[in-house]
């Protein structure tokens, strides 16, 4: 009875060993060792020695916002008017460690070029980095990675710019100059984010915005409904709150939102980085009066070309390189492989009327 | 008192062999099914390189499911292996920031770890909770704690002679150092459950819990161990993710708990305990990573990976269902021919 | 013989007597939730009197609504020993599919609309329910599979776009921010679901047969209850009002994609165990769920006011969800001691004196799902 049990676990218990094995010979006969470079590309076509049948995989932070989605058609135009192949592919979720599958893939598939925006600047930069040394010219736009495992960073507007004008442009609404003030920001991880989180603290700390303080900045992990209850904690929190920048499409849209048509409009500023469709009834109706950002899809017309460039070896990511990127012109790349598209659009009553994005 | 234990889990082989024999089968055909199917996809899916990186993507949840099928056998269950995750990177990250050495960190991560393995088995074992309703409330406070440890930073300045154990390869091979640990944790799960006393009582817990508490089965001290080892692995998870990822973060490993269930049910081992194998938790995480890296590698857009996951799951689970449905029908009506009973059913 | 009897035609002065232990203690439960509520609006208002201005009070009560309306559905899930994991998934889905309604046709009747969310909810409802009461598959399972395929769905569906506020007709908008003698409108759908769910769990058989088959699904079976049919009504309900939850979602929030509702279905559950429904099912009533729901919203809006630091906030909610289990079985305890010792003097059989509220052990045992 006992012994007949006993010996039944022994026999499973080999099971594995034998089938693990057997999988691993399967595999490894089927397929060989491959190192997934080879890019395909051969003949030297097309502008500026950019290769005919450019393969370029673009990777935003999470599928299914329409801002990046916007971004990515640029990288999409870019690469066709290049002669090149698309490839769009992203994580259902922005968590940390979400885009190191698909990062993976693109260096097996020995694709030309990999463009990103990275959910966190270091969980992807392991696997950015393999798949550089497979031979992918890595470009980052929008939310950078480390600089170490990037050639080249895509940035909308310089840090600063883009610091120094939400700074600007509260101080400009908000009465006096001078009151609390909050920040709503998306993920507490995202490089951008925080990056001109820190440029807007220490612009606050001049003399010319010595009236204004910053009391919070919460986190609305470009989550709608998040930001939206974040804004109204915000807001109870600090009951003479005057004015929350945004810097996030998502985080503008709710605070706009809960803001607007409450009792608190008119009373509390909202400002920072949306895009005209989501806050143009808001600005029509008065209740936001100026708020900024940039053509997203020239980021990503952009980045294809800065990547193409790469590519095709015509630069490396050194400081003061040059290459062309089509209908935008000539760009120079700054320190640490960093080029700007250029200065921030700010959109009012004026001109809200004339973009559709 | 232990002859009748004995006898009992002996009853209970033949019914797991049989049954469980065809689940593993099933899982192992689906495999095969999925690898001819991803190499259709892509010529790079069956290759060595592809072997490294997709299993790394899932070592985390492999090493947390390995405990949980054990846990699940007990007819219990822990939903707060993720949080424990987040909780250990972030106190690895904190006492980098502090200056602590890595070996010095490890160590304590994985105490910390067994601790809320404790706390969970106290309030399962001794204050008599509800395991499913206990390891939701854990699963909110440790990741609370993560959060208050470390805050929203992250901490991102590790080692290279560390962060390699994370995403490296052993030299000469195509294995990561992480799956090496998974096999290990496997194999030596494998041997307490199939081949010691400890095995065979941990599944009479499962099948009959009072019979095993009155046949001498130290049924609290079984499960305390086990809530406990589900800790600790689950903060191994962590230390191994962070090394990974190459950066320490409070929120890491959100939403991972329910791919761990996911895995584990996957693999055989009955929600209601008493039930199950390593082999088929094995099988089913091996499935599960193959899909993911099927889909992934042939571009198929990362929502269907969502899709064919849940539908897996669901089917997986059905098809057995369907066929002893058929097959007590069949039963019913012999039954009923036979002894003109109602047959009982709504 | 003893326990299928007893439990089917029990002596009418036991049942009475049964039924009041266990009215008395979901009333006290309850009770006791109004006063935990009552205390911490109490302690917070002054300490920081904002907390109980008139809008702040009607932002409390928004809040509540879509996670209360989700409660109510999953407790009926819940009460036959069930749950359904889901509901996030579900409402993201009719959320979606309002905007995009209603982006398109502007001019759709608004109860229209309502009525094809809880028409989808009910749909996915009906695929959780088939699937856990005829294909017999663990709730737990079922509803995760169905979880991450509806939301799939939602992802496909969906194509990367976007509702926005100005896709939407201003009067749908309206219910979402727009309150009827002083109570926000959202709340009231809420509210009048409580209402009727509550009555009919208690007074219609099919409610109390609900709680029948998640105290004991055997005794249930063979006392003549359908039980495959009741559990999948319940998941059609708690679909239903998913799909609701979803509309009402879009009229708040207004702009909706593919991750609407992502990660509720944990809270939704942790509201219920709170108010007192039993996670092994058998006991608790709506009304606790609901109140579990506002005790969950205002201890975070009173952390945030108090201005807690945000981190500290769900090491707080969790601590308070052990302790609510905690407090359950020791109640739990407390009324099977006081039936035994009832049943020992009145000398009805002691399986029957059981009260249907959970296992006493904390654990499944034998645990059927309601469906067979």
């Amino acid at each position: 009875m006992t012994s007949n049990s006993q010996r039944r676990p022994v026999l499973r218990l080999l099971l594995i060993p034998v089938l693990v094995l057997g999988l691993a010979l399967a595999v490894a006969a089927c397929g060989g060792d491959d190192d997934g470079n080879g890019s395909e590309s051969a003949a030297e076509n097309g502008e500026g020695g950019v290769p005919e049948g450019l393969e370029i995989v673009s990777i935003p932070k999470q599928l299914g916002n329409p801002y990046e989605e916007v971004e990515h058609g640029g990288v999409e135009e870019a690469t066709t008017e290049l002669g090149g192949e698309h490839s769009y592919e992203g994580p259902t979720d922005a968590g940390a460690s979400s885009q190191v599958p698909l990062i993976n893939a693109a260096g097996q598939q020995g694709v030309d070029a990999l463009i990103i925006a990275a959910n966190d600047p270091n969980a992807v930069c392991p696997a950015l980095q393999q798949a550089e040394q497979s031979g992918v010219a890595i470009v980052a736009m929008d939310s950078d990675a480390a600089p170490e495992c990037r050639s080249i960073f895509i940035n909308q507007a310089s840090t600063e710019g883009i610091g120094q004008a939400q700074i600007e442009m509260i101080c400009d609404q908000v009465p006096d100059c001078e009151g609390e003030i909050a920040i709503l920001s998306a993920t507490a991880n995202a490089t951008n984010q925080n990056a001109w989180i820190e440029v807007m603290e220490q612009e606050l700390e001049k003399e010319e915005y010595s009236g204004l303080e910053l009391v919070e900045i919460a986190y609305g992990d470009d989550d709608d409904q998040k930001s939206f209850q974040e804004t109204q904690g915000l807001l109870q929190a600090y009951p003479d709150l005057q004015g929350i920048i945004a810097p996030t499409t998502v985080g503008i849209a709710a605070a706009a939102r809960f803001i607007c048509g409450s009792p608190n409009e008119g009373e509390v500023v909202v400002t920072g980085l949306g895009t005209p469709n989501q806050m143009r009834q808001f600005v029509d109706s008065g209740c936001v009066e100026e708020f900024a950002l940039w053509n997203p899809a020239d980021v990503g017309y952009l980045a294809a070309h800065a990547a193409a460039n790469l590519t095709a070896e015509n630069i490396t990511g050194e400081e003061g390189e040059t290459f062309e990127a089509g209908r935008l012109g000539e760009y120079e790349i700054g320190a640490d492989g960093e080029v700007i598209l250029g200065p921030p659009t700010r959109f009012n009553q004026e001109n809200i009327g004339d973009f559709d994005f | 008192m232990s002859a009748n234990a004995g006898a009992s889990a002996a009853r209970a082989y033949p019914r797991r062999l049989s049954e469980l024999a065809r689940w593993e089968a099933l899982i192992f055909v689906l495999i095969v099914a999925t690898l001819i199917f991803g190499s259709g996809l892509s010529d790079r899916f069956l290759t060595l390189t592809n072997f490294s990186f997709a299993s790394k993507d899932i070592a985390e949840i492999a090493l947390m499911a390995l405990p949980l099928a054990l846990i699940v056998i007990t007819a219990e269950i822990d939903l707060s292996v993720a949080s424990v995750l987040g909780l250990s990177s972030a106190v690895l990250g904190e006492l980098w920031l502090a200056g602590w050495s890595m070996e010095a960190i490890i160590p304590v991560c994985l105490a910390i770890g067994a601790l809320c393995g404790a706390f969970n088995a106290f309030c399962v074992t001794r204050l008599g909770l509800p395991s499913l309703a206990v390891t939701i409330g854990t699963l909110t406070m440790y990741r609370g704690l993560a959060l208050v440890v470390l805050g929203d930073q992250g901490v991102t300045d590790f080692p290279a002679e560390w962060t390699r154990f994370g995403f490296e390869d052993i030299p000469g091979t195509s294995i990561p150092y992480p799956i090496a640990l998974v096999a290990l944790l496997a194999v030596g799960l494998a041997v307490l459950l199939h081949a010691t006393r400890l095995g065979r009582e941990i599944y009479a817990i499962g099948a009959n819990e009072e019979a095993a508490r009155f046949s001498g089965i130290r049924v609290k001290r079984i499960k305390s161990m086990l809530f406990v080892l589900s800790g600790t692995v689950a903060a191994l998870a962590g230390i191994v993710y962070s090394l990974r990822l190459a950066s320490a973060r409070a929120n890491y490993g959100e939403g991972f708990e329910l791919s761990v269930v996911a895995a584990v049910v996957l693999g055989g081992v009955s929600i209601f305990g008493g039930k199950g194998t390593i082999l088929g938790v094995v099988l089913a995480l091996i499935l599960l990573g193959a899909i993911r890296s099927a889909l992934t590698l042939g571009d198929v857009s990362q929502e269907w990976v969502l899709i064919v996951t849940g539908a897996l799951l669901i089917a997986a689970v059905l098809g057995p269902n369907l066929v002893q449905r058929v097959r007590e029908a069949r039963a019913h009506r012999r039954d009923r021919d036979t002894w003109s009973a109602p047959s009982g059913e709504g | 013989m003893s326990s299928a009897d007893s439990v089917a035609v029990p002596a009418p002065r036991e049942r009475r007597s049964r039924a009041d232990i266990v009215d008395a203690v979901v009333r006290v439960r309850e009770l006791g939730l109004i006063v935990v509520l009552a205390l911490l609006i109490g302690v917070t208002a002054a300490l920081e009197p904002r907390f109980i201005d008139a809008e702040s009070l009607r932002n409390l009560v928004r809040n509540a609504t879509i996670i209360g309306l989700l409660a109510v559905g999953q407790t009926l899930v819940l009460i036959t020993r069930n749950l359904d994991l889901s509901v996030g998934s579900v409402l993201g889905l009719a959320a979606f599919m309002t905007g995009d309604l209603l982006a398109s046709n502007p001019d759709l009747p608004i109860p229209l609309i309502f009525v094809l969310g809880m028409l989808l909810g009910s749909g996915a409802g009906i695929v959780n329910g088939v699937l856990v009461a005829y294909g017999r598959i663990p709730a737990l399972v079922a509803t995760l599979g169905t979880l991450w395929v509806y939301r799939g769905i939602a992802f496909v569906w969906t194509g990367g776009s976007q509702v926005n506020a100005e896709n939407l007709p201003g009067d749908f908008l309206a219910i979402g921010t727009g309150t009827v003698a002083g109570v926000p409108t959202i709340a009231l759908f809420t509210i009048v679901t409580l209402i009727v769910v509550g009555y009919a769990l208690r007074s219609y058989r099919g409610g109390r047969e609900l709680y029948a088959i998640g105290s004991n699904p055997d005794a249930a079976r063979l006392a003549g209850i359908r039980a495959q049919r009741r559990v999948l009504g319940a998941f059609i309900a708690s679909g239903a009002l998913a799909g609701l939850a979803g509309v009402l979602f879009t009229a708040r929030f207004a702009t909706v994609d593919a991750t609407a509702g992502t990660g509720l279905e944990l809270q939704v559950i942790a509201a219920a165990v709170i108010g007192g429904v039993a996670i092994f099912g058998g006991s608790g009533s709506v009304w606790g769920a609901v109140l579990g729901a506002v005790v969950l919203t205002t201890i975070t809006s009173a952390l945030i006011i108090l201005q807690v630091p945000a981190f500290w906030q769900q090491a707080v909610v969790g601590a308070l969800l052990l302790t609510a289990i905690a407090l359950d079985r020791f109640i739990n305890v407390r009324i099977t001691e006081r039936l035994r010792r009832r049943s020992a003097r009145g000398g009805v059989d002691e399986e029957a004196a059981e009260p249907p509220s959970g296992q006493p052990a904390g654990r499944p045992r034998e645990r059927e799902e309601g469906g067979s």
